[in-house]
């Protein structure tokens, strides 16, 4: 059922405030539950992770016709896992993520479990290995409900571009979930899993995070293993969590962060126990509000909503400066427009036809059958980044574009380092506006590319940033994004939390 | 800067990608507007700016000559869209 307008925005926000009423959507109440509050109740044996588990596969059964969030439900596999789980409770080992369902975005290979990257390509492909953050999952006892529909191979800012279907935005089903983790962020704020994963190019976690109100980190590159994980552009592509709040970000985030041999870019450094970092005090942080970031364009009301969360950490503590400059900010959308296709061009000539994937075979020859093969089996963004990356990697263009536009990049890093010998934590809107409405950007490819304008520059300078809900602005979701130096995921957790716990906004939810 | 015709289809080609005779036009087009906005970079003078290939500070990561297990043939093979035997089948490479 559902109601339209600020109507249904104010009822869903009573159903959830006042936990544990079965939802207006009439939906098995034990749907609702955090990660934290899931894993009390499982280790104190009031639920089984097989009776969780059939709840969510019975709510995905009730409301993904209409939010269209999956790519597949694996509900045998699901309830395998779950038994698993259960017998890893039963004998003591329960992790926090042990028997939670949990989507898994549909570029991370899972064995035996089919992967497609929302795209033509890879319908059919069957992966004969996990990625590194699915086998870290799995140790957990995880289980997996189902896989998420994205941009075709994380290209994109809307799921517009799955060569499937698009994902709809569970606040409003007209408009998008934002993407390219569409599908992950939907499917959390829908209630069809606990939690998921996603990953994050140019703001792939934190965009559809603000768009559909959850909490999305995107970690310091080389915090998380890519290995498995479908390469799009790879010196920016890093894993990360969509939660319902901070203290599940942190838990998700303590299982699959760490050191992996099969990434060779995979960060050494020590993991910490991320869930020591929620403490709820933020008095004397040192925020910088970069000017740059409230863009020409910038709706007021998203303006309004952020000016609101900041004034909130002032009233916490926090010491705010808003007259923060990074004056390479306006160049960030070209350096990553010419960088992520450059790479992506690289990484996607493996389709060819011939190993895995969608093949042509009537063709004159075999050079006639690989052309057809990517002709047919990519849709029109993914073709749109190859040509332009093998344009801006080709002889006698290299210097002027991909050369310049790492040159730019280094001046991008820099002032992120400036910046942050003076502030703890850099505060901006995750993105411009509220979602957007299906077709509303999709004739204009530069008008895409600009609802990434907040969150392109993080990858660029491969630094962590996290996306919380920070208000609604007619009835949709406002997302807030907290930037911090490399490796200081503590600090933006507890940043998060300490707003969390002083609002309310993570815990509305919408009916759907 | 206008993209010219033969350009997007030599850019084409080094992709491998087929296009019609449409998509060479809205390419054109678009790929056009796109690298119009990359003209801002050059209001920025980095001649002295070193290049950044990737953000974090760690380099030439080796790995133990260890042997281990690897994927099995027929894992390796499951997705072969054409299969011959123990091996990928594609058409003649070199022709006479």
């Amino acid at each position: 059922m559902r109601l339209k307008g600020e109507v249904t925005f104010l009822r869903s926000k009573w159903c959830w405030k006042t936990k544990n009423i079965i939802r207006e959507d009439n939906l098995p109440n034990n749907t609702q539950l955090t990660i934290y509050e899931a894993h009390q109740q499982l280790k104190q044996k009031k639920i089984s992770s097989v009776e969780l588990t059939q709840s969510y596969l019975q709510r995905i059964q009730h409301v993904d016709s209409r939010v269209k969030a999956l790519v597949s439900v694996t509900a045998d596999q699901a309830i395998i896992q779950a038994q698993i789980a259960d017998k890893m409770i039963a004998a003591g080992e329960c992790t926090p993520l042990t028997g939670i369902p949990a989507i898994i975005k549909d570029n991370m290979c899972t064995r035996g479990i089919k992967t497609t990257c929302s795209s033509k390509m890879l319908e059919h492909f069957v992966p004969p290995y996990n990625a590194t953050v699915i086998e870290k999952l799995n140790k957990a006892g995880m289980v997996m409900v189902g896989k998420a529909n994205m941009d075709e191979f994380a290209m994109g800012s809307s799921t517009e571009n799955s060569a499937f279907f698009t994902t709809r935005n569970p606040w409003d089903l007209k408009r998008v979930p934002g993407g390219s983790s569409g599908g992950s962020a939907a499917s959390v704020a829908a209630g069809e899993a606990i939690y998921s994963l996603g990953s994050d190019t140019g703001g792939s976690i934190r965009q559809p995070a603000g768009f559909c109100s959850v909490t999305g980190l995107k970690p310091t590159y080389g915090r998380v293993s890519r290995y498995g994980l479908v390469a799009f552009a790879s010196s920016l592509d890093q894993i990360g969590p969509l939660t319902q709040d901070v203290r599940d970000c942190a838990l998700v985030m303590n299982c699959i962060s760490g050191h992996d041999p099969s990434d060779s870019t995979s960060a050494p450094q020590k993991v910490p126990d991320y869930s020591k970092s929620l403490i709820p005090d933020v008095k004397g942080l040192r925020v910088g509000i970069p000017k740059e970031y409230f863009v020409e364009g910038m709706q007021p009301e998203v303006k309004a909503a952020i000016e609101n969360a900041i004034n909130k950490m002032i009233e916490l503590g926090a010491v705010v400066d808003w007259n923060v400059s990074l004056p390479s900010t306006p160049y960030a959308l070209a350096v990553y427009y010419i960088i992520a296709p450059s790479e992506a061009s690289a990484n996607l000539a493996r389709y060819d036809g011939v190993k895995y994937g969608f093949s042509y075979q009537e063709g004159a020859n075999m050079w006639d059958n690989m052309e057809k093969t990517r002709q047919f089996g990519f849709g029109a963004e993914v073709k749109r980044r190859i040509m332009l990356g093998t344009y801006a990697l080709s002889s006698g263009y290299y210097d002027a574009y991909y050369l310049k536009a790492q040159k730019v990049r280094t001046l991008i890093r820099r002032e992120f380092e400036k910046a942050f010998t003076k502030y703890d934590v850099l505060i901006t809107p995750t993105s411009p506006t509220v979602p957007f409405k299906i077709g509303e950007k999709t004739s204009d490819p530069v008008q895409m590319y600009l609802s990434d304008i907040c969150t392109l520059p993080i990858n660029i300078a491969g630094i962590p940033a996290i996306s919380i809900p920070a208000g609604f602005a007619g009835g949709l979701p406002v997302g807030m994004q907290i930037i911090g130096k490399p490796f200081s995921e503590e600090m933006l957790f507890r940043t998060a939390f300490t707003y969390q716990q002083a609002t309310n906004w993570h815990l509305n939810k919408p009916v759907v | 800067m206008k993209l010219r015709l033969e350009e997007v289809l030599h850019i084409a080609a080094l992709a491998r990608l087929g296009v019609t005779d449409k998509d060479v036009e809205i390419f054109q087009e678009q790929l056009s507007n796109i690298l119009d906005n990359f003209v801002v970079l050059n209001k920025l003078d980095t001649s002295t700016v070193p290049p950044t290939a990737q953000s974090i500070e760690i380099q030439n990561v080796t790995m133990a000559d260890e042997i281990k297990l690897s994927l099995s043939q027929e894992d390796v093979l499951a997705n072969a869209p054409q299969r011959g035997g123990d091996f990928f089948k594609v058409k003649v490479v070199l022709e006479d």
